[in-house]
């Protein structure tokens, strides 16, 4: 069908979640015409939940009702190059997000900065261990920005946010209560950390006994009321446990709904379109600029938007997968190495200890829980210790941060229990005061790797004919290596909390795309230095289409040891404000390769 | 997969303020305007009257009318005010639009009913309505024929009105106290003039005059309890400072309430985008409007009915609201001390309880937090039970509701 063709407008935005709305607000604020299309539906506080039936654990958590369906649009996976992939069906290892607000809706909130020595990796780590330390396959490169100049964004995300949280570095100055390790803050953090219930508090206090630094997660949920410097107001949290998967229906996450759209919505300039999913970049007959996008209604009709700017904003797959369609860069090629779009896709190494104590001296009322309560130590994180002897690379934090005690999921029982019937309701019942399982207790980067990227299905088609994206993906002992060492240390903390019985879950090979680890998939549109390595340079613009900019985790070069949240909201105000500070005046390439 | 259209939300139009019409919704990026021009002194003094209100259908042209007023008596249609010469009021003199306004008399003679609030109006001076006049004049002609009298018989017939004029109707435009500040004064105009307060705020007699004695004591219309705002620590809003006064109108929130339904669509059009000082006169005057104090005693805790609804109130309403009834400042409204809760008639309540309700968003507080509803999860007599407790907690007195007033209220704003 031909596509009708709209009125032109400076910006179009594909997508309407953190990155998006961060983009349309700024966008619009410097007086630029707005238009973001958005694949999903509209959503607010006030019209999708309610505190008297948002928690739903069947009808959010198991039935996903926030999320994209895979009958609309999937992808395919593999573990290895030589394998078939085939369609995922159902999600697993992570939850696409549909809908205004998109994953900024249905997070935890847990509000992580990078470590300084994240944004410079490959040049951290081969100064310190020497080039041969890092195994050959391992693609690690630096960000092409440092975290000094990405502190102010930090600070501007989080404040617009209002995270809770105990500084740990302000200005050079170690703080006591915060994470030693984290990079200078040129502030403290707008709201003071959320209070911690037993478990957490006793997970803090063996932790201080072991002579780590613990200190309370960073977190989006409110621990009393604030508002941001938008002039939206968030509600102290109720610590109901209904974060991760759900909306908050007391204004207490940090969501764009919380804290931008209320401001965005009243903007003349800015214009939204739901339920309309972009199916291409368009570009000039050389590739060279971006003319707009084409989209699909919810009728089915094609329309053509122009636009002098086109923000990419989707999920990171969905963003490798849009570029790949529109041809805009180099798809990569693993096998010549070569290309970028695709390369160094990364998610995250994630394991659990579930550990069980006596039941008549502990009583941890785990449904006393917010999305990113907890208390955490950050020793064994990226760089922060001497990986010479343990011949890894990468780590994370960990923590006792469980952060619901949601019936259907809350059920840990001792190994040797039945999977059903009488014997494992009554383990259940016995264990679920008294049993810990963290969820994600400890939260390891996972580096990047030549064999590990995101291309187009040569079969899988979606609804529109379009190649489904193919994510190739697989463990390597470098992560392993690492999960094992982490997940010890992690178990050595409950034993000292008491515990009787101790399970160690070590994450292993090979990568199950059935079991949820994070939804934090990253790279495969990588920022950088070098056109033939990445495919956006330092300002998340594309070395080869100047008046596009691709936001999202897709431009991480690996991941670390922390969500990414924090990081995808700084990356947007950096970029937002070299739109604004630089390109607007001057528009082209900000940087010269 | 849910079945979606898609749409288009663009500016205020959003779902978070569709009470907003489009030529008000801009009150953030209003162009600077010459004070001193009649169009702009009139386009001013439309915003204190609230004209659009009324006159403007939701999504409708500006002041093209179409906006149904229901009444206790049935409904009426407000008409077209724009200039255009078939269905608006473009035909009119200056002269006989002074009349409609001040005097309630449409241009052919016939008599006006009284939801165009020109008992309020005609205290205002012929200059000030021919500058709206000026204004109304310099807005586009939209043709939109409408029906304006809709009541049914004998309401429908106008000459009835004249009798409601000889018994409710004192025209002429407003005095001035000399025993008063200038602020009062100011005050006192806007609330009886323009500002048309007491058109919901003032208690009615049978036939829909104001009860004088009672002025601003609280009323119920169109299925809400417009509340007491005289100075009344128990009924009204005496323990608001000048400043809290000032702070909703102008924003639709303060540290106590939120405004939304009638109210809400008031601070959108009118008090939000009036000046400081008319919004400071108008809490100045309110502030000395004394009210009355109920001496009534509470419910005893104990009684089964306030122990279902304490229960209720602590499983459903706490989380928010708190379990002492204060709320969060700006964001969820403060149940104790709110005179929309211990009100004379629960109309409020039971329709919050039961509906729930959307906050207006306005420039200076945008956030726009909303109650959701729980009459499709709450029995009538459990409506009935927590809405009992929360008028007789936390300093509050007024008799039980009775399960049979929750059905009715149910059906009324259903």
């Amino acid at each position: 069908m031909t596509a009708r063709t709209l009125p032109r407008k400076d910006v179009v935005i594909v997508g309407l979640g953190w990155t998006g709305a961060i983009m349309a607000n700024e966008l619009a604020g410097a007086g630029l015409e707005v238009v973001a299309i958005e694949r999903g539906p509209w959503r607010d506080t006030a019209s999708t939940s309610a505190p008297n039936y948002v928690q739903d654990e069947l009808r959010y958590r198991i039935r996903h009702d926030l999320f994209l369906r895979p009958g609309q649009t999937t992808f395919t996976f593999r573990n290895k190059t030589n394998q078939t992939a085939l369609p995922i069906r159902t999600w697993g290892a992570f939850m696409p997000g549909n809908g205004v607000g998109g994953g900024g809706l249905h997070w935890n909130a847990e509000t992580w900065r990078f470590l300084p020595s994240d944004f410079v990796l490959r040049t951290h780590l081969t100064h310190r261990y020497g080039k041969r330390f890092l195994p050959a396959d391992m693609t690690i490169q630096d960000w092409g920005i440092t975290y000094d100049e990405l502190e102010p964004h930090y600070d501007r995300f989080e404040y617009l946010c209002g995270t809770c949280g105990t500084a740990g570095n302000l200005r050079g100055k170690i703080q006591e209560g915060g994470n030693p390790f984290e990079g200078p803050r040129s502030r403290p953090y707008p709201n003071p950390p959320q209070q911690q219930p037993f478990s957490h508090t006793l997970f803090g206090k063996a932790a201080r006994e072991m002579g780590y630094k613990a200190f309370p997660q960073p977190s989006g949920n409110m621990s009393r009321e604030y508002t941001n410097p938008l002039g939206v107001r968030l509600g102290p949290c109720t610590y109901c446990g209904f974060c991760e998967w759900f909306v908050c229906a007391n204004y207490s996450k940090a969501s764009p709904q919380t804290t931008i759209l209320p401001v965005l919505m009243r903007k003349q300039n800015f214009q939204l379109r739901d339920n309309s999913e972009v199916t291409q970049i368009n570009t000039d007959s050389a590739g060279r600029r971006a003319t707009g996008v084409t989209f699909v209604d919810a009728n089915g009709e094609t329309w053509e938007q122009p636009a002098d700017l086109v923000i990419l904003a989707a999920y990171t797959i969905f963003n490798i997968q849009l570029l790949l369609l529109s041809r805009i860069g180099k798809p990569y090629d693993p096998v010549a190495n070569e290309g970028v779009i695709g390369r160094n896709f990364t998610h995250q190494t994630i394991s659990d200890v579930t550990s069980f104590f006596d039941r008549s001296k502990f009583i941890f009322n785990p449904f006393i829980a917010s999305g990113s309560i907890g208390m955490a130590i950050d020793e064994f994180n990226g760089d922060n210790f001497d990986h010479g002897p343990h011949r890894f690379v990468g780590g994370g934090y960990m923590g006792q941060m469980q952060t619901s005690g949601r019936p259907i999921q809350t059920t840990p029982v001792p190994p040797g229990t039945p999977k059903w019937g009488a014997k494992w309701k009554a383990a259940v019942r016995d264990n679920y005061l008294s049993a810990l399982k963290p969820g994600t207790g400890v939260h390891g980067s996972m580096y990047s790797y030549r064999d590990v990227y995101v291309d187009l299905d040569p079969t899988y088609h979606d609804r529109f004919g379009r190649p489904l994206a193919r994510i190739t993906i697989d463990f390597h002992e470098n992560e392993l290596k690492q999960n094992i060492f982490l997940t010890d240390k992690f178990a050595e903390i409950f034993k000292a909390m008491g515990a009787q019985q101790i399970v160690k879950e070590y994450r292993r090979g090979p990568y199950d795309i059935t079991d949820y680890q994070t939804t934090h998939l990253c790279g495969g549109a990588i920022m950088g230095t070098d056109p033939k390595t990445s495919a956006l340079n330092r300002y998340l613009q594309s070395w080869d289409v100047p008046n596009l900019f691709v936001m999202g985790a897709s431009a991480f070069p690996q991941n670390a040891g922390y969500n990414p949240t924090d990081t995808v909201g700084a990356l947007a105000y950096w970029a937002a404000d070299a739109i604004c500070t630089q390109y607007l005046k001057n528009p082209g390439p900000l940087v010269h390769a | 997969m849910r079945d979606a259209l898609s749409r288009v939300i663009t500016g205020a139009a959003s779902l978070l303020a569709t009470a907003c019409t489009a030529g008000f919704a801009a009150a953030d990026n209003l162009p600077a305007r010459d004070a001193s021009s009649q169009v702009e002194r009139g386009r001013y003094l439309a915003v204190l009257a609230d004209c659009t209100g009324c006159h403007t259908a939701p999504g409708g042209e500006s002041f093209a009318g179409g906006r149904p007023i229901e009444t206790p008596f049935g409904k009426v249609v407000a008409a077209n005010i724009t200039p255009d010469r078939d269905t608006g009021i473009g035909n009119w003199t200056d002269e006989q639009f002074d009349v409609a306004v001040r005097l309630g008399r449409a241009a052919d003679g016939s008599w006006l009913y009284p939801a165009m609030p020109y008992p309020y109006y005609t205290r205002m001076s012929k200059g000030e309505v021919l500058a709206i006049r000026a204004y109304l004049s310099s807005v586009a002609a939209v043709h939109h024929k409408v029906t304006s009298n809709q009541l049914p018989f004998p309401f429908d017939i106008r000459a009835g009105m004249r009798l409601w004029d000889a018994l409710y109707f004192n025209p002429g435009p407003f005095k001035t106290d000399p025993a008063k500040s200038a602020e009062w004064n100011r005050g006192a105009y806007l609330v009886n003039g323009p500002g048309h307060c007491a058109a919901c705020h003032t208690p009615k007699t049978h036939l829909g005059g104001d009860r004088d004695h009672q002025t601003l004591q609280g009323y119920s219309v169109q299925g809400w309890f417009a509340p007491d705002i005289t100075d009344s620590t128990t009924l009204g809003i005496g323990n608001w400072t000048a400043t809290d006064v000032v702070a909703y109108l102008k924003s639709g929130h303060n540290r106590f309430a939120a405004a939304s339904g009638p109210m809400g669509e008031e601070v959108t059009n009118s008090s939000s985008q009036m000046t400081d000082s008319d919004l400071a006169a108008i809490a100045t005057f309110l502030k000395n409007v004394p009210g009355e104090s109920v001496a009534t005693r509470p419910l005893d805790s104990h009684a089964p009915v306030m122990m279902a609804g304490a229960a209720i109130y602590q499983d459903l309403c706490s989380a928010c609201h708190n379990a002492d009834g204060t709320g969060v400042a700006y964001l969820i409204p403060s149940l104790a001390g709110a005179s929309s809760v211990a009100s004379r008639e629960p109309t409020s309540i039971l329709r919050v309880v039961i509906h729930g309700a959307q906050s207006v968003a306005t420039a200076h507080e945008p956030t726009g937090p909303a109650m959701p509803a729980f009459g499709w999860q709450l029995s009538d007599a459990q409506i009935a039970a927590v809405a009992t407790y929360i008028r007789n907690s936390w300093g509050h007195a007024a008799p039980a509701i009775e399960a049979s007033a929750v059905q009715k209220a149910r059906k009324a704003a259903g």
